[in-house]
C-alpha cells in the first residue's frame, strides 16, 4: 500500500474537531443531532413539525463556510468530482434514498451517532463505510 | 437564539468539512480507495470528530435540557433493522461512486461547479422517493 503524497493529517485532525464541536454546540443549544441528512430532508415537504427555520439556518450555516474560509485563507478551495453525469445521477438518487431509509448519513450515524455509542449507528456505520469502499474497489480496479 | 445557534453549529460544521477535505470527492475517494494509493486522512477526521463529539456529549447530556429548548430530540430506536441495513448499503454505494455525502454535497453548492447541482438535485429526488417506501421495517435483531 503506497501513502498518499496528499495526506495531510494535520487538517484533517482540525477539521474533525470543528465537525465534533459543531455538533456538541448544536446538541447544547438546541438539543439536537448534527445529522445533515436528517437536516436537509425535513426541508422537503410533507413537514412534520414546525422546525423549518431551524433545518434552513442550519443549512445556511453549511452554505456559507466556504465564503468564510476563501476569505480567510485568500485562497481556492480544492475540489475535483467526476463529470459523468451518470455516476452523479446515480450516486445521488441512492445517498438520497439510503440516507433517509437508513436514518443517517457519515454526520449523524458516524460522528453523532458513534459519539453516542448508540448500536443503530455502529451498524449503520460499519455497512455504509464497506459498501463505500467496495464501490470504489470495483470501480478503480474492476471495472 | 437558537435560530443563530443553529447557524453558528451549521458554519462551523462547515468550515471543518472545509478543511478537512471532507468537502472534497477527491480527497474522499482517497481515503475509500484502501488499494490504490491510499490518502488515510480522513480517518483522523471521523477520529477527531467522534472523539470530541463523545466528550461533549457526555457533558451535554449531564444538563436537565439544552439552553435553548425544553428538551433534548434524541433518536429512540435502539434495534438494528433490515430500513438500517438496507439504507446504509445504499447510502454507502452512492458515497463510494461520487465521493459526495450530504453534508459535503451542501457545502459544495457554494462552489458553484454544475455537478454538484446535478448530485444534489438527484439526491432531493432520492429523498422524496424514500417516503414512499412502507414505513414498518422488518426486524433483523433486537439489543
Amino acid at each position: 500500500m503506497t501513502i498518499s503524497a496528499a495526506f495531510s493529517p494535520g487538517s484533517a485532525l482540525v477539521g474533525g474537531v470543528l465537525i465534533g464541536l459543531a455538533a456538541v454546540l448544536l446538541l447544547l443549544t438546541t438539543g439536537r443531532i448534527a445529522g445533515v441528512s436528517g437536516y436537509v430532508s425535513r426541508l422537503l415537504p410533507p413537514y412534520d413539525d414546525r422546525a423549518f427555520a431551524e433545518r434552513a439556518a442550519f443549512v445556511l450555516g453549511l452554505l456559507s463556510a466556504p465564503v468564510l474560509v476563501m476569505a480567510l485563507t485568500r485562497s481556492e478551495i480544492p475540489h475535483v468530482v467526476t463529470n459523468n453525469s451518470g455516476w452523479l445521477i446515480a450516486g445521488g438518487l441512492l445517498v438520497g434514498l439510503g440516507t433517509v431509509l437508513g436514518g443517517g448519513c457519515t454526520s449523524g450515524h458516524g460522528v453523532c451517532g458513534l459519539a453516542r455509542l448508540s448500536p443503530r449507528s455502529f451498524a449503520a456505520t460499519g455497512v455504509f463505510m464497506a459498501a463505500a469502499i467496495v464501490t470504489v474497489f470495483v470501480v478503480r480496479h474492476v471495472m | 437564539m437558537k435560530l443563530v445557534a443553529t447557524y453558528v453549529s451549521g458554519l462551523v460544521f462547515g468550515i471543518g468539512l472545509v478543511l478537512s477535505g471532507l468537502s472534497n470527492p477527491a480527497k474522499v475517494l482517497g481515503f475509500l480507495d484502501l488499494a490504490g494509493v491510499w490518502d488515510p486522512s480522513l480517518a483522523f477526521t471521523m477520529g477527531g470528530a467522534v472523539l470530541t463529539a463523545f466528550l461533549g456529549y457526555r457533558w451535554v447530556l449531564g444538563k436537565a435540557h439544552p439552553l435553548f429548548a425544553e428538551a433534548f430530540s434524541l433518536p429512540t430506536r435502539r434495534h438494528v433493522d433490515g430500513h438500517l441495513v438496507a439504507g446504509a448499503a445504499m447510502f454507502g454505494v452512492g458515497w463510494g461512486l461520487v465521493g459526495y455525502c450530504p453534508g459535503p454535497a451542501v457545502v459544495a453548492l457554494t462552489l458553484g461547479h454544475s455537478q454538484t447541482y446535478v448530485f444534489f438535485a438527484s439526491m432531493l429526488a432520492g429523498m422524496i422517493l424514500a417516503r414512499w417506501l412502507p414505513a414498518d421495517p422488518p426486524k433483523v435483531a433486537a439489543t
